[in-house]
């Protein structure tokens, strides 16, 4: 299959990973990178339409519809998009508050771990904690405690997306060059002065990629969310759930696009934040 | 001001110019190892000091009590000088920031007016012959243009005392001898006491007033060298029998002191 969630999550999300470098390859391999995901998607669209038309009885075929009928059957259908692009938009609302209280409350809360040692080693296990504790085992948890409604479908969003926001601004705000804060000591810079003119600053390539990464899971927290608080307006989620169960192939095939999409689209989003703030000084290839 | 030493309340200097004293001055670190024994040393205004030795004598250690981001663990060590300028062996520039915004990060940090770090780095970058580059991020610029820039940096305050840690050591020669050449002539107009720290013979005695020698484990100053030559210095004293004999005695104290 083609169209899945997969990507936000593929990043590696652990404690004190470097920020992920997006190599920028030379200009020399730039075609052979583009003809070759290109080819390997023409080859997997043909496998697709073998399995739907090869493999498949006419009557099975709502398992796999072949990929021109996402097309024909969803994206130029009224009564399937009406449904799937308010969808989305809640989706998308469900995502982004998560991820800006998620960004604010772990910004800070690593901003508190980097300033004392006691703090660190008091909130970083609570961190891990986050980090290790199946969030899907907390969802009927939140759900019990703050309804089956929006408040709930961000509180998950934000669980999900919390850790690598914590552990990428901790780690690029630990990992500042020495001679920089001999530098600062040197001048006798105050607490806040180092903060603001050199830590953060230093820290923000490593904070961007946490928000990349905390964006596409982000994502994911909305479509779990939906998908366990069946009740009120539905996000893709939730169509999701209802296409499959009325074996709605076409249409539960082009909603996955659109969520695969949403993932794709906030990772970039970031990717491109990342690149037009940082981006001027901070170089993210390795081989130049 | 004085430095954090363990001894001596900041009385009077004893003269107007002097900008350091050390006595006696010992470091031992806490796994035992002497990185610093029995120093004495005194610059001022106007004295351009240059300690040669071999790599972990304890001359960067020197450098740090004379900074304040380490303390001597015996003896006095005393800095009078109102800002020290302290030059890294790396540039320290900070990625992030323009030329120019790197050169008024000291004059920020002092709390200087806007109006007075403005004019401060435009000065600076002036005398270190920048102008033209204000705007370029550090990734922009050669070893030798960082090394102009975290100058002008330390330029920016009018320090006192300008600590510098092996500054060129990582520059071609051709560049480290033109930047030895401004540096002295920053030193004829500016006036400063310097403590510059090399692993070069060359470069101590073509850039200093008195070429100190230490010797290591534990570090020591084993001999003192007075140089002889005036503020005029151009690159041709490189190739002068006095520059060379003068050279010659300082290369071999190393070697004494080494063995």
């Amino acid at each position: 299959m083609t169209a899945t969630l997969e990507t936000p999550t593929t990043t590696p999300v652990a404690a004190g990973t470097t920020p992920a470098p997006v190599v920028r390859r030379r200009r020399g391999r730039r075609a052979v990178n583009l003809v070759l995901p290109v080819a390997v998607f023409a080859a997997l669209l043909g496998v697709w339409y073998a399995i739907t038309y090869l493999v498949l009885d006419p009557g099975r075929r709502f398992l796999m519809p072949a990929p021109h009928t996402l097309v024909t059957d969803a994206l130029l259908d009224p009564t399937i998009t009406d449904k799937v692009w308010p969808a989305l938009g809640r989706s998308i609302v469900v995502t982004f508050t998560g991820l800006a209280i998620a960004i604010v409350i772990g910004m800070l809360w690593a901003i508190a771990m980097s300033q004392s040692k006691a703090v660190e080693s008091s909130l970083y296990p609570y961190a891990v904690a986050l980090q290790c504790i199946p969030i899907l085992a907390l969802v009927p948890l939140i759900g019990f405690w703050f309804g089956f409604g929006f408040p709930s479908r961000v509180i998950v969003c934000v669980m999900i997306a919390l850790f690598p926001i914590v552990s990428n601004t901790l780690f690029g705000i630990q990992s500042v060059d020495r001679g920089h804060h001999e530098l600062f000591t040197l001048h006798k810079a105050g607490r806040t002065t180092r903060l603001l003119k050199l830590q953060l600053p230093a820290a923000l390539p490593a904070i961007f990629a946490g928000f990349r990464i905390s964006a596409g899971l982000s994502v994911v927290g909305a479509i779990v969310g939906d998908l366990f608080f069946k009740q009120g307006e539905p996000g893709l989620g939730i169509l999701l759930s209802n296409f499959s169960s009325r074996l709605q192939g076409a249409p539960l095939f082009f909603t996955i696009v659109v969520t695969a999409a949403l993932g794709f689209a906030v990772f970039f989003l970031f990717g491109w934040l990342s690149k037009l703030v940082v981006g001027s000084w901070y170089d993210q290839s390795r081989d130049r | 001001m004085s430095a954090p030493a363990p001894t001596a309340p900041p009385a009077a200097p004893p003269t107007a110019t002097r900008v350091l004293e050390f006595a006696d001055v010992a470091r031992q670190f806490p796994d035992g190892t002497v990185a610093l024994e029995g120093v004495d040393l005194t610059i001022d205004r106007g004295e351009f000091v240059t300690v040669v030795g071999p790599s972990g004598c304890g001359k960067s250690t020197l450098l740090r009590i004379a900074s304040g981001l380490d303390a001597a663990s015996a003896g006095s060590a005393r800095v009078d000088a109102e800002r020290i300028g302290y030059v890294f062996q790396d540039a320290t520039l900070l990625p992030w920031r323009s030329v120019k915004k790197n050169v008024e990060l000291l004059a920020e940090l002092h709390g200087m007016s806007r109006t007075a770090t403005n004019q401060a780095a435009l000065d600076a970058i002036e005398l270190v012959g920048l102008r033209g580059h204000e705007k370029k991020l550090p990734r922009a610029l050669s070893g030798g243009m960082k090394m102009r820039a975290s100058l002008a940096r330390s330029l920016t305050l009018d320090p006192d005392l300008f600590l510098f840690d092996e500054p060129f050591g990582a520059l071609d020669e051709i560049t480290r001898e033109r930047l030895n050449d401004e540096l002295i002539r920053l030193f004829v107009a500016k006036g400063f006491g310097a403590l510059f720290i090399t692993h070069s013979v060359s470069e101590a005695v073509y850039m200093s007033t008195r070429v100190l020698v230490m010797s290591g484990r534990p570090g020591r100053i084993v001999e003192s060298f007075d140089v002889p030559f005036g503020s005029d210095r151009t690159p041709e004293l490189r190739f002068t029998p006095e520059f060379a004999k003068l050279a010659g005695e300082v290369s071999h104290a190393l070697r004494e002191g080494h063995s």
